[in-house]
């Protein structure tokens, strides 16, 4: 077990945490890495690309049917697929009832006790947009995830995400050994995108690790719900996930604790950039008709 | 050994100060506002309440869904009160409250029945509505002459937000009977007592606004009353509501001991809500008082004094007929009263008792005690409020041991330093302060004896008192400090 990387993947809603995460992964496979990945989010399609599935069986549909959680065998929840990555799903409630944060914990805890991370490099955690609650948290506890990346883009939101997300681990860092590993900025063309994240990198003390541009070959891939490493493994994206995997695999005790920054800053990084004027208090809570009627 | 108000005062003072020396500096400061004596002529005991515990220090409050089904609903005896959430709350809090009710259990009747959705891990994290639904539909098969369900949420159910209200909306209009969701999650509140108000305002809501229109068939008489925050511990309400009755009143509801769904129903026609608990049931007799105009009167039926004062004092708010009545029932128990008096008073005459116990009990029981010649020189509430400690000083003696929400090192010293001759107060106490060699009675539960309200009653109380103190065992024992 000494070797094992435990890595996590976090970054706002919709920011291509997963789609990053897979690729990137898969990457690392071919490098011959031997992988696990645990997806942390009710949605459950952490392992899609990889497994070619629309969603796999998680832990906690399956924990539901069977009665309980002790009724299940690892077998039954994990699956294999591409470069034999193996692939669970932690699941969780449809929206709006029950605690998805109380399945993550049930869902760790069940592998742990399992042997899930027995004969394995890396186990990677891909987890819901912000850390909304301590069950969230739980892959940057105590003998989890030790490396964390964030998935970011240059715009305002997914920046914020990635500053929060700093301020979770920078609670667990000292009582449990996290680090944060980098920033991966999947690139949405926004304006400066790669100049600002490679400055919000160092305000929150560590490094843009990869900067993943744009390319519809991801589209296209997904679309057959495969990685690119596996649909075109010789485009240039696929390059770019290759890159990226080597710095991830090359950072193994490099993370740091992250020095988070007040929303004041955060503005003020924009301002820096030129994407955002300085506030003029006198037009803050006025509605289009006022300011008309003013003029 | 007989001191003067002012050496009390003195000695209470020292008393208090030597115990908050126990504590860190914060708790101190926290627990001497809970601390006082009684001065005569002050409009209340000069002591804060209805604030938070201090941890650690062994309190004896329990949580809102005690609150709410342990006291409020739990005696409705027939509906099914399901505790929902993980199984502890329900089978732990199970029948530990002597209930009684006339009924055939398990067919008619549930108040010594657990009923519990028995939470599993992937009730947490899939929610419980689900298993409540099934359940609702399991409790019409196997106990079809239910007449309504409660729920009582336990702490689990107000985190991961289940739906109990639509729910019990969606079961309610399916099987055409009432089923009322009550959000009594333990962490909310200071103490039990946010989970009786809690408990009341769901009467209000999906009670009295819902209430089905076989009330109007209900004929009303002139002399109806309601017997309002009476649990019938040990038969409480029976030997309280045969003295009304007596007098020629009409009871039309029990709340909520041996009370039912359809007695909580037509409680809004009642003329007169007579409340002996207030502190867990002001708030649906505020609620009546406003909404249908009906009065409410406090009364008092420890003892035959209180009893006395309070029969005229219900009487009062009727014509002569039950005036009348009223005189007739306290000539009648008169002879019965001097003669229990008469047993127990020499054998009781001086001792004193130090109480601690919630509800209502902590003032209303020293009229009793006061009957039998005793003096209570110390009294506490486990979660009273201001209203509370104000109604007190009609009760206490001048220089009277005052001490809110009591921690566990405070109540073992004050009875060492007081030596009084009987402690009443709750199980967990009860053998701490036996082995200290100071006599003990339950006085949540009447130590599995009881009813100890009205006339019947007050013969039963003076007996077990009498029991308590003069048992032959008090002698045999020796004190550490004797």
């Amino acid at each position: 077990m000494a070797g094992l990387r435990q890595i996590a993947f976090y970054g706002k809603g919709g920011i291509g945490k997963s789609t990053t995460s897979q690729n990137t992964l898969a990457a690392l496979a071919e490098m011959g890495q031997r992988i696990l990945i645990v997806g942390c989010d009710p949605k459950a399609d952490s392992t899609r690309l990889i497994l070619h599935a629309k969603a796999q069986d998680t832990i906690l549909s399956l924990a539901a049917e069977a009665g309980s959680v002790e009724d299940l065998e690892l077998d039954d929840v994990m699956k294999t697929g591409y470069k034999d990555i193996r692939c669970v799903e932690s699941g969780g409630p449809e929206p709006g009832v029950g605690c998805a944060g109380r399945g993550v914990i049930t869902s760790i805890n069940f592998l742990e006790e399992n042997g899930a991370y027995e004969g394995i490099d890396y186990v990677s955690y891909d987890v819901l947009g912000d850390v909304v609650c301590g069950g969230f948290a739980m892959p940057i506890r105590e003998n989890k995830a030790q490396e964390i990346y964030i998935v970011m883009s240059g715009e305002m939101m997914a920046m914020y995400a990635a500053n929060n997300i700093s301020k979770g681990i920078l609670k667990y860092a000292n009582s449990g050994g996290v680090r944060l590993g980098g920033l991966v900025c999947n690139e949405r063309q926004t304006d400066k995108e790669l100049e600002l994240a490679d400055a919000l990198a160092k305000k929150l003390g560590t490094r843009l690790i990869h900067f993943v541009p744009r390319d519809n070959v991801v589209q296209h891939a997904e679309l057959r719900r495969m990685t690119v490493l596996e649909y075109a493994p010789d485009s240039k994206q696929a390059d770019e996930y290759r890159a990226l995997a080597g710095k991830i695999h090359a950072n193994a005790g490099k993370g740091v604790i992250p020095t988070p920054i007040t929303m004041d800053e955060l503005e003020e990084l924009l301002m820096e950039h030129g994407l955002m004027k300085a506030v003029d208090e006198s037009i803050v809570g006025k509605t289009a008709a006022e300011m008309t009627s003013a003029a | 050994m007989s001191l003067t108000a002012e050496e009390v005062k003195a000695r209470n003072k020292d008393l208090i100060d030597e115990v908050l020396k126990a504590y860190p500096e914060k708790t101190a400061k926290k627990r001497t506002k809970h601390l006082g004596t009684f001065d005569e002529g002050n409009p209340d005991c000069g002591v804060k309440s209805n604030i938070k515990s201090i941890p650690g220090v062994m309190t004896i409050r329990g949580c809102a869904y005690a609150g709410s089904k342990g006291v409020v609903w739990g005696p409705i005896k027939d509906m099914v009160h399901i505790s929902h959430g993980p199984v502890g709350c329900g089978q732990y809090s199970w029948g530990s409250r002597r209930n009684y009710y006339v009924g055939t259990t398990g067919v008619d009747s549930f108040v010594t029945m657990q009923f519990t959705s028995d939470f599993q891990e992937k009730d947490i994290v899939f929610g419980g509505d689900k298993k409540l639904s099934k359940i609702i539909d399991e409790i019409q098969v196997l106990f079809p002459l239910n007449k309504g369900i409660s729920i009582q949420s336990e702490c689990p159910i107000g985190l991961i937000g289940d739906d109990i209200e639509a729910v019990s909306k969606v079961k309610g209009k399916e099987y055409g009977k009432t089923i009322v969701p009550v959000r009594c999650e333990g962490f909310r509140g200071v103490s039990q007592s946010l989970g009786h108000h809690i408990a009341n305002d769901a009467i209000r809501d999906w009670v009295f606004d819902k209430a089905p229109t076989q009330t109007q068939t209900f004929q009303s008489t002139p002399y109806d009353v309601a017997i309002i925050g009476d649990y019938n511990i040990g038969g409480d309400a029976w030997s309280s509501r045969i003295l009304l009755e007596e007098m020629g009143l009409r009871v039309i509801a029990q709340w909520s001991g041996d009370g039912s769904l359809a007695e909580l129903e037509a409680t809004p026609k009642a003329k007169l809500n007579v409340l002996h608990c207030y502190r867990s049931m002001n708030y649906i007799s505020r609620h009546m008082e406003e909404k249908y105009g009906i009065p409410w009167v406090e009364y008092n039926f420890f003892g035959p004094t209180k009893i006395e004062d309070s029969l005229r004092r219900i009487a009062g708010h009727f014509d002569d007929r039950i005036k009348d009545g009223a005189e007739r029932v306290i000539a009648k128990y008169r002879p019965l009263m001097d003669a229990v008096i008469a047993k127990y008073k020499p054998r009781l005459q001086g001792r004193k008792v130090m109480l601690f116990v919630g509800g209502l009990r902590p003032r209303h029981v020293i009229g009793a005690y006061e009957d039998l010649g005793m003096e209570v020189v110390g009294t506490g509430y486990e979660f009273g409020h201001n209203d509370d400690y104000q109604r007190t000083t009609h009760y206490v003696k001048d220089g009277t041991l005052i001490y809110d929400d009591v921690t566990g090192y405070e109540f073992e010293r004050f009875v060492e330093k007081v030596q009084p001759d009987l402690v009443g107060s709750g199980i967990k106490e009860k053998y701490v302060f036996q082995k200290m060699g100071v006599p003990f009675r339950q006085m949540h539960s009447w130590d599995y004896s009881g009813p100890y309200h009205g006339y019947d009653g007050f013969a039963i109380f003076a007996r077990d008192m009498d029991m308590a103190i003069n048992a032959p065992v008090w002698g045999l024992t020796k004190a550490p400090w004797k």
